[in-house]
């Protein structure tokens, strides 16, 4: 990069914060992702004040240099890698909490904000903000947003996308605009709320988000039944939600993750079963959550549950929650490479995926465990493997084209939660035809004619 | 091989990071600067990027890797099971070995590795602190009046007119011992905190124990390892393990969870390869023993002993007391058995107090920075005294609080537990 932008940089955020080490060019060269190449960015900038933003966009724009905008790194598509070089914009300043409004049932915030803190402050007022993705305590709020993730809490409460009401972007050209609002009604124009929610980052930069928040559920019952057969799991699943019950969360870990857990720790699951599911309903009324788990837990009898444990108390929901929260761990210590995928089916598919799943990890001779939010069709087949066998590597690449085609050839898609990066970006046209993508690349054009907004990400390159 | 020998002994641990950045959410360091760099998993890819062949053993490096309390939150944290204080403590020795010492903490742990040399200095700044340290209105701190390396605004507290193992017989019988200890008093009740450490041996005579304090101990040689100057810590852990391996003793008592850690996990590390020292570091890091363990899970508290304390405290955990060795119900069972005393927990009391032992020194602002929760955690407690089970801590707090103006007074668990006896005492008498 030319020495002159980072004097005109310096110039305009003063010297801290323009970063030009080595060291911290390797360090902004990465995030969360397996298997991706990595890419040092020419700087590192930290500004704190929104018009440094709009002048740094348009000297980006000016120069045609990649701005590559980054919260705190934890997605898992190659999303904040940037992978032409360029700017790497950290928005870990813009990290306050704006407003709650109790009345309209939505709170304003920067998008540095890590989800938590704002779960934090809104639990003052008995509410909540449902999107609770894995990484709830590091992950950013204008993270989540661009990558529209998604979480435990998909199924009932739906995800990210279903909770951004409005938003503030800084456009390529440095010009302001501002999205939706606070009110529940909203159809003047175009819903670019929705076209910037999940954007990755190659439209614009957030710079304020309001999100709609509800009322936190006053009852749960918690459960973990087991099945000795996929189909009979499978059918629980499908059997819950046409007898009207819908669980906050309904989750699904397969033979090889219970074993894996089990050895990790040793928690007393059985390590026989082909499939075990975490159920849990919530509610504002104790009779009816109370109807729903006797509903739930006959179902699971019915259907063949070798064994159904109830939480008889939140120490019980804890263990049962942490048999689930174990299996991505306890996956990732068994081998030095994790490759973690989040294809995902209609929910009626589960069982054909996971099956076809298990036939690929036997062609491919390659361990993979697969969890996930069963309830609404989003797996995460997990590949264990190791970085440094360039044989394995290509057996693992040809495996997981292989998960993506029968997880669109059964009416699902690429990915459920963790977006498209640089990880999926060359199975798009699998998913949507040259036609659909051609859509898509219009709009990329349209808004960033330059190319210059996280470049080389959603769109393939080959 | 161990960590200390070659840097490539810790890329097993390296590998096992997954980047998942789970270590984000509790690094104390990280949530003050928001700096990748000064986060495991930053470190992590840098040291690793040196093993490439990417990156030099540079000053940014060496600066980055500075940024570590060695706290182990992150090592709790991490769902891959990454040591990152084997890390950082191997590439901080790969750095020392590469770039050198630093002059000054190279005299400094000169002087700290003899112990007779040390016992010496610390008696003559003592003498001298009176020059040196400005009085302060505080509860046990003075302002240094010369800026001896450190922070001008920092109190310290006066070292102790003389050290706790001048003070005391090195055997200290007592009629029909129920059990033989060693006492290791670390450097914090030696010179700075004696009061505390006669509480400890008192404690200990009065549950009928005799107590070895073997006059020749000095430093764990924490302070040192964990700026890489490995070769002295390696001296130091040797004569240790010759020192405390030919008592006959069934423990070996620490008051300090740094210094305990030393002896339980680095001093078997360090000595693992040396045939006339890894068995024999093993056996002594299997009689170390936390004091507040060794009261509750050794010789039990005896109820009847216990006089009223009418006292609000809450309790800050030390982080190798708690991450180092696993103590952390201990010193809290203590409080809850004594009469009167109301026990209330702090908000994160398992968060670093930004101590770090020099790292207080070499980064007084940033500490501070890290500091200000711990305060202000302490403040919305509304207890009136503060308990921790080490000597560094006590400091930080008493600098932090001092800084925060909260004059509250801050006890080890061990000085707590003495209180409670005298005033059982008391209360038979009147």
């Amino acid at each position: 990069m030319n020495k002159n932008v980072i004097n005109e940089l310096v110039s305009l955020l003063g010297k801290e914060n323009v970063l030009t080490d080595k060291e911290d060019k390797i360090n902004y060269s990465y995030d969360a992702t397996a298997d991706m190449p990595s890419r040092e960015p020419d700087v590192i900038v930290t500004p704190s004040k929104k018009e440094e933003i709009v002048s740094l966009v348009k000297l980006a724009s000016k120069h045609k240099i990649p701005l590559v905008t980054r919260g705190s790194g934890t997605n898992l598509s190659g999303g904040t890698i940037p992978v032409d070089g360029g700017i790497v914009l950290s928005m870990l300043k813009f990290d306050k909490i704006l407003e709650v409004d109790p009345a309209n049932l939505t709170a304003t915030v920067e998008p540095g904000l890590v989800i938590q803190r704002l779960n934090e402050a809104v639990a003052t007022h008995g509410l909540i903000y449902p999107p609770d993705p894995g990484t709830v305590t590091t992950a950013t709020m204008g993270g989540s947003v661009s990558e529209c993730s998604g979480g435990l809490r998909g199924l009932k409460y739906g995800v990210t996308k279903d909770y951004v009401m409005g938003l503030e972007i800084v456009m390529p050209d440095g010009e302001v605009i501002r999205t939706g609002g606070k009110t529940v009604k909203n159809v003047s124009g175009y819903d670019l709320t929705k076209l910037f929610t999940g954007a990755e980052g190659t439209l614009g930069i957030i710079t304020e988000i309001i999100v709609k928040l509800i009322p936190a559920p006053k009852f749960r019952r918690s459960m973990l039944a087991v099945f000795d057969n996929l189909d009979k799991a499978g059918k629980t699943i499908a059997d819950i939600i046409s007898n009207k019950v819908i669980p906050a969360t309904l989750e699904i870990m397969d033979n090889v993750t219970i074993r894996t857990v089990e050895n990790y720790s040793k928690i007393g699951l059985p390590v026989e079963a082909e499939a075990v599911l975490v159920i849990e309903v919530d509610g504002m009324i104790e009779a009816v959550v109370l109807n729903e788990f006797e509903t739930v837990k006959s179902i699971c009898s019915g259907n063949g549950a070798t064994s159904v444990k109830l939480a008889e108390s939140d120490a019980d929901r804890d263990a049962i929650f942490a048999a689930r929260r174990a299996a991505l761990p306890a996956l990732a210590q068994v081998k030095p490479t994790t490759v973690l995928e989040d294809a995902t089916v209609p929910r009626s598919r589960i069982p054909e995926m996971l099956k076809a799943l298990r036939e690929i990890a036997v062609k491919y001779n390659l361990q993979i465990g697969t969890f996930g939010h069963a309830g609404d069709g989003n797996l995460h087949p997990t590949i264990l493997t190791d970085e440094s066998n360039k044989e394995e590597m290509e057996r693992v690449h040809q495996a997981v084209d292989e998960i993506f085609k029968v997880a669109i050839s059964l009416g699902g898609t690429l990915s459920g939660e963790h977006g498209i990066g640089m990880a999926k970006s060359k199975y798009m046209e699998l998913q949507f035809g040259s036609a659909g993508l051609n859509v898509m690349k219009k709009i990329k054009d349209a808004l960033d004619p330059d190319n210059i907004m996280n470049p080389g990400k959603m769109f393939w390159r080959g | 091989m161990t960590i200390y020998d070659s840097i490539d002994e810790v890329k097993d641990e390296l590998l096992k990071c997954m980047k998942c950045g789970n270590c984000m959410e509790v690094c104390p360091v990280y949530l003050e600067t928001r700096k990748e760099g000064s986060v495991a998993r930053g470190k992590i890819r840098l040291i690793d990027a040196v093993l490439k062949g990417d990156l030099e053993y540079t000053e940014g490096l060496e600066e980055r890797l500075g940024l570590c309390l060695t706290c182990m939150a992150c090592v709790e944290k991490c769902p891959c099971g990454v040591k990152v204080d084997k890390i950082i403590f191997g590439a901080r020795a790969a750095i020392v070995k590469n770039r050198g010492l630093h002059p000054v903490k190279k005299a400094i742990f000169s002087v700290i590795k003899r112990p007779k040399l040390f016992n010496l200095g610390m008696k003559a700044g003592s003498m001298f602190q009176g020059l040196a340290f400005k009085k302060h209105v505080s509860i046990t701190g003075a302002y240094p009046r010369f800026p001896f390396g450190l922070d001008r605004r920092r109190i310290i507290p006066p070292l102790a007119a003389k050290p706790l193992r001048n003070q005391l017989p090195e055997v200290i019988k007592v009629p029909n011992p129920v059990k033989k200890a060693a006492f290791f008093t670390g450097c914090s009740m030696n010179f700075l905190y004696d009061d505390a450490g006669k509480d400890l041996v008192n404690v200990l005579k009065k549950n009928n124990v005799e107590v070895t304090i073997p006059k020749d101990q000095h430093c764990c040689g924490m302070p040192i390892l964990a700026h890489g100057d490995a070769e002295t810590a390696l001296e130091m852990a040797k004569s240790h393990i010759d020192i405390f391996s030919k008592l006959d003793v069934e423990h070996i008592i620490t008051p300090c969870g740094s210094c305990g850690t030393t002896f339980q996990h680095h001093y078997v590390e360090m000595l693992k390869d040396d045939p006339a020292y890894a068995d024999r570091a093993v056996k002594v890091a299997e009689k170390i023993i936390d004091i507040s363990d060794y009261i509750v899970k050794v010789i039990g508290i005896d109820e009847s002993k216990l006089g009223t304390l009418n006292m609000k405290v809450t309790y800050h955990d030390p982080c190798h007391l708690n991450r180092g060795m696993g103590v952390k119900d201990s010193p809290r069972a203590i409080l809850k058995k004594i009469p009167g005393l109301t026990f209330v927990e702090m908000k994160n009391a398992d968060r670093c107090c930004g101590s770090a032992g020099s790292f207080s020194l070499t980064h007084y602002d940033l500490s501070m920075d890290i500091h200000k929760n711990k305060s202000k955690a302490i403040k919305d407690t509304g207890a009136d005294a503060v308990v921790t089970g080490c000597g560094a801590c006590i400091m930080q707090l008493a600098d932090g609080m001092n800084r925060f103006n909260m004059l509250l007074p801050m006890y080890h668990t061990i000085q707590i537990l003495a209180k409670s006896y005298e005033a059982k005492d008391k209360e038979k008498h009147s």
